[in-house]
């Protein structure tokens, strides 16, 4: 077990290694001088121009500035600055609380409706509720993150007045809108994955046995049934985690939240490639990170599974 | 799909050493195949009341989208400053925006752009799948190492990062433009998709004939594994087309997609956003029609895929 968190520890680095070269090479791609950016109408004297391009390694080719920063990072922690000289953790340490507490809502929320959804829809087969949950959910995976968004907004905002439309002043409810935007079209996948693995596992032999041993319906479908079913959800689970970056952007801007997301979408306009690259990296890791717990749930759920 | 293919399929490369022009009995076996296939096909879809309803939504925001002019007379671009912001009336059915300009026209008017974009974008897209997939899964080896990996690099951007950066230092940005950018970054899942489905045909035992009876690698992909493995490609780039435009929509909101003057739908929702409080039909007009242009492409493709899997059968 320690042998494989170890060896699987160690193939995080170039994982992490290629997706950074990877945003930073799309980063560097984009054209114009940000020191000229910079200095916007004023006047800048050459020599001062020079200093800056030779202090964030402008001047030297992509790879070069590629493993400078990767040396930074690994020697000294350092992610770089904006070209205001405002350190990048410095910005992430101020907006990933944000975006935290976000990502941890939407889980809670997609994973509580999700799975109870997909239960009762099982268990309540072609009965009027299982018949809702398959309306709804096909309603809500064909809906893009913005209609839902606007929706709740407009809805549960403007017309109800049950939660604040936008900003992060009101504590956890500001977040249950945006959450349940992120969560939406999650929820609806995870209930439809969790309907049919369940409706298979009651099918199956070893259910049957269960339950011809006299055993409680209640204790059958948690013990026996939703355990094996489980494993595809908590997959789809942590692949969603993972894929949380190009929510947050869109969500973050429509809620205004001033979250990492947010962040991004404004480094990218203002052509801070440091700080882009800084928040991607720190996605990635969360990804590799989330797919390793993912894996190790496996062995919690499916006592077969060993790992060597 | 092989499964169901393989009986028919196996006695094809038979039939075209016979008869290699293709004579009559080729063409006429191959006839009737097809179309007891998508006669099935259209049997279960007609019976999908998500097909029905996705089908009638489609035909009218096609119907808007070719002929805006069928579905009211006002102009979308003569605008008053003097009637800024109305409610909706009888005379202006979904008011009237900032502009003065009537809402309901521009509102007809924005689906010409989002459903060129998602079109534009899925056929590109499913021509470098169908061409990659094919060509990855039929050699494998390196062929496929060297494009599967290239495949995992661009997935492993999230194309809304990646559309930022290339969108936002592009000065002026059209139809063609934001098209062009999500191609870029939006074909690897269907390549994946057609990949994985070429690679269940490609062992099959019908394309291990077509090969000992000495066709060649394009013979065989073009008449024997292209017939087998379209079909989850064919549902999947239904519902990316919708995917699509929910992204155009998504990209010209956040400001780098479409540009003033077009009518876009993603413009209007990013100028009626700041009068969410005010004037919040101006928004919701907007998010009904993205929303159910939208869901009506994911749900046709999903009732597509179902009806062309031989699995999902009852």
């Amino acid at each position: 077990m320690t042998r494989y968190i170890i060896r699987r520890l160690l193939q995080f680095i170039p994982v992490i290694l290629i997706s950074t070269l990877i945003v930073y090479a799309l980063v560097f791609a984009i054209p114009g001088d940000p020191i000229r950016a910079l200095a916007g109408d004023r006047p800048m004297s050459d020599a001062v121009r020079e200093t800056l391009r030779e202090q964030y390694n402008l001047d030297d080719p992509f790879l070069i500035q590629y493993f400078k920063y990767i040396w930074g990072i690994v020697t000294a922690l350092d992610f770089g600055s904006t070209f205001n000289g405002r350190p990048v953790t410095d910005i992430i340490e101020q907006r990933l609380p944000v975006t935290a507490t976000l990502a941890l809502v939407t889980l809670v929320i997609q994973t509580i409706m999700g799975i109870i959804a997909g239960i009762l829809a099982a268990l309540y087969r072609d009965r009027f509720f299982d018949r809702f949950v398959q309306v709804s959910t096909v309603t809500m995976v064909a809906l893009p993150t913005l209609v839902i968004g606007f929706l709740l907004q407009l809805i549960f905002g403007l017309n109800l007045g049950w939660f604040p439309i936008a900003g992060v002043n009101n504590g956890i409810s500001s977040y249950i809108l945006p959450a349940l935007t992120m969560a939406a079209v999650s929820t609806g996948i995870l209930a439809r994955l969790v309907r049919s693995e369940l409706l298979d596992a009651l099918k199956s032999d070893y259910v049957r046995t269960a339950t011809a041993k006299g055993m409680k319906q209640t204790r059958v479908i948690t013990r026996h049934g939703l355990r094996n079913s489980l494993i595809p959800a908590v997959t789809f689970i942590g692949a969603d985690l993972a894929s949380m970056l190009g929510g947050s952007i869109i969500v973050e801007t429509i809620f205004n939240l001033p979250g990492l997301g947010q962040q991004v979408f404004a480094s990218i306009q203002g052509q801070e490639g440091t700080v882009v690259v800084g928040i991607v990296t720190l996605f990635v890791l969360f990804f590799v990170v989330i797919n390793l717990i993912v894996d190790l749930l496996y062995g919690l759920l499916d006592p077969r599974i060993r790992y060597e | 799909m092989s499964e169901i293919h393989r009986p028919e399929a196996r006695v094809e490369p038979i039939d075209s050493t016979i008869e290699p022009v293709g004579g009559s009995a080729t063409s006429k076996t191959k006839k009737v195949e097809e179309a007891s296939l998508l006669a099935d096909a259209w049997r279960s879809l007609r019976r999908n009341p998500w097909f029905i309803v996705s089908a009638v939504l489609l035909v009218l925001f096609l119907g808007m989208a070719l002929f805006p002019q069928l579905f009211t007379n006002n102009d979308p671009r003569e605008c008053l400053l003097g009637r800024s912001r109305q409610s909706p009336s009888a005379e202006h059915w979904f008011g009237t925006d900032v502009q003065g300009c009537d809402y309901y026209s521009r509102v007809i008017y924005g689906a010409r752009n989002s459903i060129a974009v998602g079109f534009i974008v899925a056929i590109g897209t499913f021509i470098i799948a169908v061409v990659l997939g094919l060509v990855a899964g039929y050699f494998g080896s390196w062929v496929d190492a060297v494009i599967s990996r290239i495949t995992d690099m661009v997935f492993a951007v999230p194309y809304i990062l990646g559309a930022l950066v290339f969108l936002n230092v592009l000065e002026s940005r059209g139809v063609r433009e934001v098209a062009f950018v999500l191609i870029i970054f939006m074909w690897p899942t269907m390549t994946r998709l057609m990949r994985g489905s070429v690679i269940s045909v490609v062992n099959s035992e019908f394309v291990l004939a077509a090969r000992a009876l000495g066709a060649g690698p394009i013979t065989i992909m073009r008449r024997h594994i292209l017939p087998n493995s379209l079909g989850p490609v064919i549902g999947y780039a239904t519902v990316f087309t919708g995917i699509i435009i929910g992204a155009e929509a998504t990209l010209t909101f956040l400001g780098v997609g479409l540009q003033l003057p077009a009518i876009s739908w993603g413009l209007q929702l990013s100028d009626a956003q700041p009068f969410l409080q005010t004037v919040p039909h101006l928004l919701l007009f907007p998010v009904i029609f993205v929303g159910l242009t939208v869901f009506a492409f994911m749900t046709m493709g999903d009732a597509i895929r179902d009806a062309l899997d031989p699995k999902s059968k009852k």
